[in-house]
């Protein structure tokens, strides 16, 4: 008799929906269909069943052909080339578990890293704005029940946070938002016509690359005080208009994605949207909440808060840590030649840094760690492919709104399969066994 | 035939996701990722049909992939390629002392190449850094 598996939590984007049901062959060994999940979430379940999955270590050799390794092999290269590094990069962490993340950096602390996590390419320009403005933020289950004035700004989660709408910011009918989608008004601020912005009641279609202008009037146009006749390619008379609009609602969110965190003006631009947020505030209730990507992008810069209180680009090559983007940032490390090792764990910069810091990685010794085969794992040195925390391990992610949600485990991994944190706690061992501190 | 600038901006879409999660060396992904999409505008100023390959030129690289017509258009000035490492094999890996590459608004050149092969990401990687 199928086996259906409720309340399970999809480890795909930075949304975590935790209504996903997942059916299982008889034996509970196969995943045979998943419910309520996104198109993404959905497949990411079901191809951890793929029969052409590397289950075992790979070792690259001189000809380019993988030789199989064991995982103690696996874990004695990845510690040494640590180990023998100046100044090693541990990249990613944003597909993995906070415990998992907490063990490499402890194994970072050991051999004096460079650790940073995909907020370096995704919304490291918001972490740097946070710090500068501070934020007035809001959980998600807030949002639905009082939301009623809803902006998404550089963002398109039709596509990129499917299910986002539907569970928390426009069609859920909440405490106060009755109605659902009829008790919001929704803005979408894009240089494209997105499918979101197809959706909503103002598409402001401003030209690319213009957000800071655009947020400078929208903050202008609160004060009620004068604009020119277009800012951004937007008419005035609809700035006004969507100012007011946010002015009056009862409860304002912007969320905010990538187009606003990756043009010029990067945390320049975020610094804007957040004070845009906070003059709403003088006139109702507003809140700004980024949206997220990776699943645990958001508690990877929750548990080195918490270790070194910075959410990112951590250099701890002194034996303490030090911040600063710019320099110790995973794509100015690679560009200067400043890194002699790069270790990468639950990210893919091989396909998502730009080729210029991609061509850096592949001439240095290095190690990928993941459960798919990857631009990333194509150019390492080693290849350790692992359990999908989430489908076969649980472990604990933060949600955008950085609400702690523990991830459960669905079945088994393959037979001899470790778990990321378990191979880390490998290297950790044989790491304290070559510096001779065990 | 020929060829136009335009300013190349990237972002996840709901068939990168699916063909990302379903395995990035399968032919799925190059499909999903290996393509530019253009306003009808900008066809006619290229003088080629749609789903015809291109070559797009940046200050920082070059890639052949497929141009297709706008499917969340019109964006009139813009090109769109999803995230993957066709559009990163174009974008400026300057942070200015930010930390953050500028992967939206390059400024890229487009000219037909009906003749040449848009790669799956695998091959790609490796011809571009191996």
């Amino acid at each position: 008799m199928v086996k259906i598996v409720t309340d399970v939590v999809c480890p795909f984007c930075g949304t975590l929906c935790d209504d996903l049901e997942v059916a299982l062959s008889d034996d509970g060994k196969e995943i045979l269909e998943v419910y309520n999940a996104c198109a993404i979430g959905a497949t990411k379940f079901l191809h951890s069943q793929a029969s052409d999955r590397i289950t075992r270590p790979r070792k690259k050799q001189e000809d380019g052909s993988w030789k199989e390794v064991t995982y103690d092999e696996a874990a004695d290269y990845t510690a040494k080339m640590l180990v023998d590094a100046k100044k090693p990069l541990m990249y990613g962490w944003s597909s993995t578990s906070c415990s998992a993340q907490g063990v490499g950096a402890e194994i970072g602390e050991e051999v004096g890293a460079c650790m940073d996590n995909t907020a370096t390419v995704c919304h490291g320009s918001t972490l740097i704005a946070v710090q500068d403005v501070g934020v007035p933020s809001a959980t998600l289950g807030e949002i639905a029940n009082r939301a009623d004035r809803v902006v998404f700004w550089g963002c398109n989660p039709a596509h990129a946070h499917p299910r986002h709408m539907s569970r928390y910011s426009i069609f859920p009918r909440g405490f106060f938002t009755g109605k659902g989608s009829k008790s919001r008004k929704m803005f979408v601020v894009d240089p494209r016509n997105t499918d979101t912005a197809k959706m909503a009641d103002v598409h402001l279609q401003l030209e690319q690359g213009h957000d800071y202008e655009l947020l400078s009037a929208v903050r202008v146009a609160i004060r009620g005080e004068k604009l020119p006749d277009f800012v951004a390619g937007i008419p005035k008379e609809q700035i006004y208009e969507v100012a007011d609009s946010l002015k009056s609602g009862r409860f304002s969110v912007i969320f905010f994605g990538m187009g606003v965190t990756h043009s010029l003006g990067k945390n320049h631009n975020i610094d804007m949207a957040i004070m845009v947020t906070r003059d709403l505030n003088d006139y109702t209730k507003a809140a700004i909440v980024p949206m997220r990507g990776h699943y645990n992008v958001t508690g990877s810069g929750q548990v080195w808060g918490w270790q070194f209180g910075f959410p990112f680009c951590l250099d701890l090559t002194r034996g303490f840590a030090r911040y600063n983007p710019g320099d110790s940032s995973s794509n100015d490390l690679l560009i200067r030649d400043e890194l002699d090792a790069v270790f990468v764990l639950g990210s893919d910069p091989g396909a998502h840094f730009p080729v210029g810091s991609v061509r850096k990685i592949a001439k240095l010794p290095s190690v990928c760690i993941d459960p798919h085969i990857t631009p990333t794992s194509a150019v390492s040195k080693m290849h350790v492919p692992v359990a999908f925390v989430g489908v076969e391990v649980g472990g604990c992610a933060y949600r955008m709104d950085n609400v702690p949600i523990e991830t459960k485990k669905v079945v088994e991994p393959p037979e001899g399969m470790l778990t990321d944190e378990e191979f880390l706690q490998l290297v950790l061992t044989r790491v304290r066994e070559l510096k001779g501190a065990a | 035939m020929a060829a136009i600038q335009i300013n190349l901006i990237s972002g996840r879409t709901i068939q990168q996701g699916v063909s990302m999660e379903s395995g990035k060396e399968k032919p799925a992904y190059r499909d999903a990722c290996g393509i530019l999409e253009l306003d009808d505008a900008e066809f006619k100023r290229l003088g080629c049909f749609k789903n015809t390959n291109v070559r797009v030129s940046s200050e920082f690289g070059t890639v052949v992939v497929k141009a297709i017509g706008a499917t969340q258009g019109p964006h009139p000035g813009l090109g769109w390629i999803p995230m993957g490492p066709w559009a990163n094999a174009l974008v400026d890996p300057n942070t200015y002392s930010t930390g953050m590459p500028t992967f939206k608004g390059t400024p890229v050149t487009v000219d037909a190449a009906e003749e040449e092969i848009v790669l799956d990401a695998i091959a790609l990687i490796t011809e571009e850094c191996l």
